[in-house]
């Protein structure tokens, strides 16, 4: 089954490092949508709902952890899998994130392996 | 200007920025780089070119991290990342110096938090041009470590200020600070 997945970052360069890394993990991938910060993935989101997220924390408008309760809330939405990835490293930001629902937390930088290692069994 | 009452240990800055660079390099771009002799810095940077991005830091302690190099670096490091050739700075040339500035800073973040408290970060800032310099308003040190990647030269430096004394800080060319009564 295609598994289409949201990438939110407002760094071009990460946003096109993980959907690489997607194909790498051979993901079989459907659609892969963008957005750059919180605002835009709940656009994105509303037009088209998708099987997985990968949210930066840091980002101007909304940002990721702001984007996690949003979709955690929705009741349309609160199935699909959240993958914090982010340069915040604090036990805080962790916990906060883990007590919102997130599906997984990977900390910039990254290898490709520990975003395969996160998305195994999630999809 | 009061004094400093709280005071950073340079050598746990230096210890650290080079940590979160080394792990930068070698995890997301699988270069060697190499830390220099690190030294502190007053004085505005004469004028340099290439591409300088800025990130700040706030909580107990207030300042600024920033990473520069040159025009032809920054290439190198893009075409690293996306694993594409670029040979002169674009968006996506300073994107990913943006990107890189925010993971060393972040990084650097993480560690000295341990001794600091705290911090938040900003979103990152990048210029890019010829005959640029950069300064802070009150002339606090900057610590820098120049790192070497094959021919490359990469600087990291920081600058945190407790940030009470950042308030009490005169700008230049105001004689007092005044308030204002309602």
């Amino acid at each position: 089954m295609a598994v289409d997945v949201l990438i939110v970052d407002d760094s071009a360069a990460i946003r096109k490092i993980l959907h690489r890394v997607l194909t790498q993990a051979e993901v079989p991938l459907g659609q892969v949508l963008e957005a750059g910060d919180g605002v835009e993935a709940i656009e994105k989101l509303t037009a088209q709902p998708v099987n997985l997220v990968l949210s930066d924390i840091n980002m101007p408008n909304m940002d990721g952890l702001q984007l996690l309760a949003r979709i955690k809330a929705n009741a349309a939405w609160s199935n699909m899998p959240v993958i914090m990835i982010t340069t915040e490293g604090s036990q805080a930001k962790v916990m906060e994130a883990v007590q919102l629902g997130a599906a997984g937390y990977v900390r910039k930088p990254f290898t490709a392996d520990q975003i395969k290692e996160k998305l195994a069994g999630l999809i | 200007m009061s004094e400093l009452t709280q005071t950073i240990d340079q050598g746990k800055i230096v210890q650290s920025v080079c940590a979160a660079t080394v792990e930068v390099f070698t995890t997301m771009l699988g270069m060697d780089i190499q830390a220099g002799e690190p030294y502190v810095e007053t004085n505005t940077r004469g004028p340099s070119d290439g591409v300088a991005s800025l990130v700040g830091m706030a909580g107990a302690w207030t300042g600024t991290g920033s990473i520069n190099c040159s025009a032809a670096f920054a290439c190198k490091i893009c075409s690293q990342f996306l694993m594409a050739e670029y040979h002169s700075v674009d968006e996506e040339v300073l994107d990913a110096v943006a990107e890189l500035a925010n993971m060393i800073i972040g990084n650097f973040k993480n560690l000295i938090e341990q001794d600091l408290g705290p911090l938040m970060l900003s979103i990152p800032t990048v210029v890019f041009g010829r005959n640029f310099s950069t300064r802070n308003l009150s002339k606090h040190e900057w610590t820098v470590v120049p790192f070497r990647c094959g021919d490359e030269r990469l600087d990291v430096q920081v600058c945190l200020v407790p940030s009470g004394e950042k308030m009490h800080a005169l700008r230049p060319g105001y004689s007092e600070p005044y308030s204002v009564h309602c």
